[in-house]
This record gives structure tokens, C-alpha cells and sequence, in this order.
């Protein structure tokens, strides 16, 4: 009984979540379609930053879908949209910003941060090897 | 060497870092176009669709351009202090009517007062997305040549006005 009651609110939730959205077919060319959706599943909505424009029904997210939509048919590539998205908005606006002399720390900071630890940890261990084992319960 | 002196070096130099990110409101997004010419548009006055405004009209001299819309509750709040600068002549504010309704928009500006010289009316939001808008109120702060000094977003107060416009405002005009 509680597990049907359980059942019932996810799916009356999951109604919810779906609704707002445009989900329609934005293009008949299921390549272009593709594309499409991977496009603005990486980019942010500006006014919802935690949610991409695919699934932020924000008018300003639907504004950003339509852009994106017409400089496809234009014949843009992603590098294109990008730009155009990044000029106005900023890295921000991508979820994974370019590479650029701005962006420099947030693409090599997480490798310097694990060469450090490494370093840190492989030299605490060597040290520990090191040590004469005289521990009682080691030393039988 | 002393086992702690390593660590607490690293805390230490982490420590700016955080402050900084405590400050740091993410929620505000620096434009992109300050120090650059404001971007290109050419949209249809509110008031006489046959009339058009563009860029080339905030050319000249100091001008505020205001991001509004009757949807917009900042923008409701904001509306006394634009009259207010508006009557003190203070600088040219031009207006972009962002997503909104004609109607509806010419209604608030014949019940609330009109401090706009003109207001583009950008019906679907492109110019908006020009200016890298994100919400609404936003208020950008152009110099004589039509170059952006400064963007605000969210409603203007009297305190904010003196605190972030008045200075740079005196600057450009010196």
C-alpha cells in the first residue's frame, strides 16, 4: 500500500518536472536534431545558473533555445553558436568553458592540485617505509 | 622541519581564495561589453512604430540605456527614480522594451510617466539577448563615443545611483 502511495507522488512529480518545457522535435534531420540537443544541454541559463537551457523553462532559456535553433538553420557550426553565446554571456554561459588565457586556472588547477597530493603522499609513504618497525604487535 | 609547517603553509595561501568566493555573488554576471561599443540595433520606438532607434542615436553624449518591461517587478520599483533622474535632467536615459507587451507597455508609461527619450521596442527579446541581458532591470552606462563604462542590474535606488553612477558619470564628463 505505502509503496503504491510512493509510486503515485514520483510519477505525479515527474508530471510536473516535464511540463514547461519545450520538448517538441526542433529539426525533421535527426542528425541536426542531435546536435541540437547536445548543444543546449551544455549551455547555462543565465538567470537559473544550476539548470542548462534544455531543461530551464525560463523565458530566457527558451530565448537561447530559439537563437540556437535559427543560427543552426543559418548553417553555423558549434564553434559559431559558442561564440555567438559567449560574447554575449561570457565562459560562464558554457558548461564546459573554452580554453583561454581567462579560463587557464579552471582547466589546470584540479592537475596541479592531484600532482601535489600525489607528490604529497608519495613522499609521506616513502617516509613511513623508512622507518625502523618497532611496533609490538608488527616486531612477532 | 616541522610536519605542520607545509600544511598550514597551503591553508594559508588557500585562505584569499576563500574569501574571495564567499564575497563573490554568483548570481551576478559581469558584462561582457564593458570598455566596448555598446551592441549594434535598430528596433522600432514604442511610441511610433514607423520611427526606428539604433545604436547610432546613443552616440554623442553621456546616455544610460534601461532594460525594462512591464512583467518586470524591479522595473516597477525602479520607474519613481527614473522620473526622478529624468526631471533632474541628469543624463539622456534610452529605453529597450524587452519581451513585453505594446499595449501593456504604452499603458504603464501613460499611468507611470515616460523618462525615456524613446524606447525600442524589442518584441522578441533578440536585442535583449544582444546586450547580454539576463534579467530585467538592467541599466547600462554608455560615454560619449557609445562605448559601455557600466552595467547595473536589478532596480536603481537613490543609493546606488550616488554610490555606483555618480563618480563614473563625473569622469567621463570632466
Amino acid at each position: 500500500m505505502i509503496s503504491r502511495v510512493i509510486l503515485v507522488l514520483v510519477l505525479v512529480l515527474c508530471a510536473f518536472s516535464a511540463s514547461g518545457i519545450d520538448t517538441g522535435k526542433a529539426f525533421d534531420d535527426p542528425e541536426m536534431q542531435a546536435r541540437y540537443e547536445r548543444l543546449i544541454a551544455e549551455v547555462r541559463c543565465v538567470t537559473c545558473q544550476n539548470q542548462n537551457i534544455r531543461d530551464s523553462n525560463a523565458f530566457i532559456a527558451a530565448d537561447l533555445r530559439r537563437e540556437i535553433r535559427r543560427l543552426m538553420s543559418e548553417g553555423k557550426n558549434d564553434a559559431e553558436i559558442q561564440d555567438f553565446l559567449v560574447t554575449r554571456y561570457g565562459d560562464f554561459v558554457l558548461y564546459r568553458p573554452r580554453f583561454s588565457g581567462k579560463t587557464l586556472a579552471l582547466w589546470v588547477a584540479p592537475f596541479l592540485l592531484v600532482l601535489f597530493g600525489s607528490v604529497a603522499i608519495f613522499r609521506v609513504v616513502r617516509h613511513r617505509m623508512s622507518l625502523p618497525i618497532n611496533d609490538e604487535g608488527q616486531a612477532k | 622541519m616541522n610536519r605542520f609547517l607545509l600544511p598550514l603553509i597551503a591553508v594559508l595561501l588557500l585562505i584569499p581564495f576563500m574569501i574571495l568566493g564567499l564575497r563573490s555573488d554568483p548570481s551576478e554576471l559581469p558584462s561582457q561589453y564593458i570598455g566596448k561599443p555598446a551592441p549594434e540595433f535598430n528596433l522600432p520606438t514604442l511610441k511610433d512604430p514607423t520611427r526606428y532607434i539604433s545604436t547610432a542615436d546613443l552616440r554623442g553624449q553621456v546616455s544610460l540605456v534601461n532594460i525594462w518591461a512591464t512583467w518586470c517587478a524591479g522595473c516597477r520599483a525602479e520607474h519613481g527614480f527614473l522620473m526622478q533622474l529624468h526631471k533632474d535632467q541628469e543624463v539622456p536615459i534610452y529605453a529597450i522594451n524587452w519581451r513585453d507587451n505594446r499595449d501593456d507597455a504604452l499603458k504603464w508609461l501613460a499611468q507611470l510617466g515616460d523618462p525615456y527619450v524613446a524606447s525600442g521596442f524589442d518584441a522578441d527579446g533578440r536585442v535583449g539577448i544582444d546586450w547580454g541581458a539576463y534579467g530585467a532591470p538592467e541599466t547600462f552606462l554608455l560615454n560619449a563615443d557609445g562605448h559601455v563604462v557600466y552595467r547595473f542590474t536589478g532596480p536603481l535606488s537613490p543609493a546606488m545611483w550616488e554610490q555606483e553612477f555618480v563618480p563614473r558619470i563625473a569622469e567621463l564628463e570632466k
